[in-house]
């Protein structure tokens, strides 16, 4: 029986309906199993080019077919094919490339500039953080066992000789194995930042107690070498890496402040609404804190052992740190920059 | 936009009308959507641990195995050696570090936006508002992960290697890592962490094949020219008694198509509407009786007037 038979046999107007339409039906779930089944390349420019109109006439047939037909069988057809074909139409549409495009041209900086508060609210805690470190260092030094770990310091400890603390920022370490040494540091790094970022959806407290944490510590190693006058190389050594990587925890820091701030005070907005804002801006912000962790562990593991000089490594630290807040301040300033 | 509310027609769906909601299009239609259940998500998750740990497993072994073949080649000189050892000791790390955070980041950015654990288990990550999944959206629910599942993990392991699980305080820590990772079950949406700050959800799959007329016979013609289902003629008063519910039943029971169930079927309505039941013939009486219904109801339909089921006297 041809189509034209059929319809005009058709004795329920909703199954004439049906029999006008299913042709471009079945087109569309065609394309869309294709799409699914990842061989899009195999459609032709036609179907391509028809999907967004085909879906569209699928979901005027799916409001007529709800409000005339009794099919249930048809309905659920319609109903599943609609949702397939829009998570098609309205899917992920930026390839890998497209999007580390759009985030280099701006979009990590715009996102660090939107989260400037935290930013602020992050740097105050660190440096609060180091402050409370060195001071409780300097009144009683076993705390200094306290909050500093073990396998740290076999020699950085209070009490330590001048020429023991020298050789540990100038030591000629093993130059053999610092590849390793920078990949692992990189690794714990990041799981270390991406913990400060995740833990703020618990309204930001943890963030805040983790970076407390970090910086007290860093305090309390800064009082064992002030003591024998090692202070500044000690932040030389310290700055070769540590202004990228303790400007990426900061950020990481400042991510999860935002988004628990976010949640516990959502404005305007709806708790979940805000929560997915805040989020989606952090998380931008997190994929450039594991980029400039990249950085800081080659830093760390070559740079640091072979710039063994007080001045070069200031040089090396301060200049990263230029090269970032240039970056950060100045980059993707104009709103709307053609393709980004 | 999560009403727990089916879009008209009524419809049974899922077997859990719990999960179900509603999503609209950036078109303003509504779609049905079904929330996967905790267990399904547990079970994808389940899979993806354990697809990440083979994966791992593999490049652990190809990494031992070429170093053994270095062994073999460079015999015992252990100076020319230590080259290739780094690199392959920097190349696992990072291929570690990869598998444990961009393998849900790669998949759930595809197409399909799942997962091989999820693709098994038929669900999917989508936005939550109907829109466009982005890039930052499946960035940010996966860098969440880490505190919801690894961290337990780790709190497990590191406490009980060092027996320090009888502490108060650590239990105390255990219990609140543990919240996040049971998170999905105290909301009614199922989010985890990483959803709630993404602003996605994670919902079913669904996959239904356009099934035939389901009452072809009606439109049959006989050798006489009337049409096969003209045998049998309702009266108003025969289709008053079923409604939309009993419509969708005999829907079933037809395009099943089980004899004994086709009989059973044919001769309750005969007796609901006062018939006396042939026999052979069921199949055509029903197909009449649900066309004849069918016509009625969508008929008044048009004019806006619904009934539910038998039990409501709409019209």
């Amino acid at each position: 029986m041809s189509t034209e038979q059929a319809l005009s046999a058709a004795v329920l107007r909703s199954d004439r309906f049906r029999l006008e339409r299913e042709a471009d039906w079945i087109r569309l779930e065609d394309i869309v199993t294709k799409m699914e089944k990842g061989k899009s390349k195999r459609l032709s420019d036609d179907d391509v080019l028809a999907l967004p109109t085909l879906y569209r006439t699928l979901l005027s047939s799916l409001s007529i077919a709800r409000e005339n037909s009794l099919d249930a069988g048809l309905i659920d057809y319609l109903e599943g094919l609609a949702l397939r074909s829009y998570f098609l139409v309205y899917g992920t549409q930026t390839s890998f490339r497209r999007w580390l495009g759009s985030f280099f041209g701006g979009g990590w900086s715009r996102a660090v500039r939107a989260i400037q508060l935290d930013i602020w609210i992050a740097l105050s805690v660190m440096i609060a953080g180091a402050v409370i470190g060195y001071i409780l260092v300097a009144g009683d030094s076993d705390w200094f066992y306290a909050l500093v770990p073990g396998g740290l310091s076999e020699v950085r400890v209070p009490g330590a000789s001048a020429e023991a603390l020298r050789g540990t920022l100038f030591g000629t370490e093993d130059s053999d194995g610092l590849g390793v040494f920078a990949a692992f540091l990189f690794s714990n790094n990041a799981q270390v930042a991406i913990l400060a970022f995740a833990l703020g959806f618990a309204f930001a407290i943890p963030s805040i107690l983790l970076l407390i944490h970090n910086m007290a510590l860093l305090g309390a190693m800064l009082w064992v070498f002030a003591q024998r006058g090692l202070t500044v190389d000690f932040i030389g050594w310290l700055s070769i890496h540590g202004t990228t990587e303790l400007f990426a925890i900061l950020l990481a820091g400042a991510a999860g402040i935002h988004v628990g701030r976010s949640i516990a005070f959502p404005g305007a907005r709806s708790h979940l609404k805000a929560a997915s804002d805040a989020g989606k801006r952090a998380a931008v912000v997190m994929v450039g804190v594991v980029i400039m962790l990249i950085c800081a562990g080659l830093l760390e593991g070559f740079a640091r052992q072979l710039v063994n000089n007080t001045a070069g490594r200031f040089g090396v630290g301060g200049g990263m740190l230029l090269l970032w807040l240039l970056y950060f301040i100045g980059f993707g300033r104009e709103r709307r920059r053609p393709g980004a | 936009m999560s009403e727990s509310k089916a879009v008209e027609p009524w419809i049974r769906r899922s077997a859990n009308p719990k999960l179900d909601r509603i999503m609209v299009t950036p078109e303003g239609v509504s779609l049905n959507v079904t929330v996967a259940a905790a267990g399904a998500r547990a079970g994808a998750l389940a899979l993806d641990i354990m697809i990440i740990l083979g994966l791992i497993l593999v490049v652990t072994i190809a990494g031992l195995l070429i170093l053994w073949g270095f062994g073999l080649t460079i015999e015992g000189n252990g100076e020319n050696a230590r080259g290739p050892l780094q690199i392959l000791a920097v190349l696992w790390i990072i291929s570690v570090f990869l598998f444990r955070n961009a393998y849900f980041l790669y998949f759930e950015l595809g197409d399909r936006a799942a997962t091989w654990g999820k693709r098994a288990v038929g669900i999917r990550v989508a936005a939550r508002d109907g829109g466009r999944l982005t890039a930052e959206a499946v960035i940010a629910r996966n860098i969440v992960r880490d505190v919801e599942l690894f961290l337990p993990l780790m709190f497990l392991t590191s406490g009980e290697a060092s027996g320090t699980m009888s502490d108060l305080t650590a239990w105390a820590g255990f219990l609140w890592v543990l919240m996040f990772l049971l998170f999905p079950l105290f909301n009614k949406d199922r989010l985890r962490g990483g959803d709630v700050i993404a602003g996605t959800w994670v919902i079913q799959n669904v996959k239904k094949n356009l099934g035939d007329i389901v009452a072809p016979s009606a439109a049959q013609l006989l050798t006489d020219g009337a049409p096969v289902a003209a045998r049998y003629q309702f009266s108003d008063e025969d289709l008053s008694v079923y409604g939309e519910y009993e419509l969708q039943t005999l829907e079933n029971v037809l395009r099943n198509d089980q004899n004994d169930a086709l009989e059973k079927v044919a001769a309750s309505i005969c007796q609901k509407i006062g018939w006396e039941p042939g026999s052979g013939d069921e199949r055509i009486f029903l197909e009449a009786y649900y066309t004849a219904l069918r016509a009625r109801l969508e008929r008044s339909m048009k004019f806006g007037k619904r009934r539910k089921d038998k039990f409501s006297t709409h019209e």
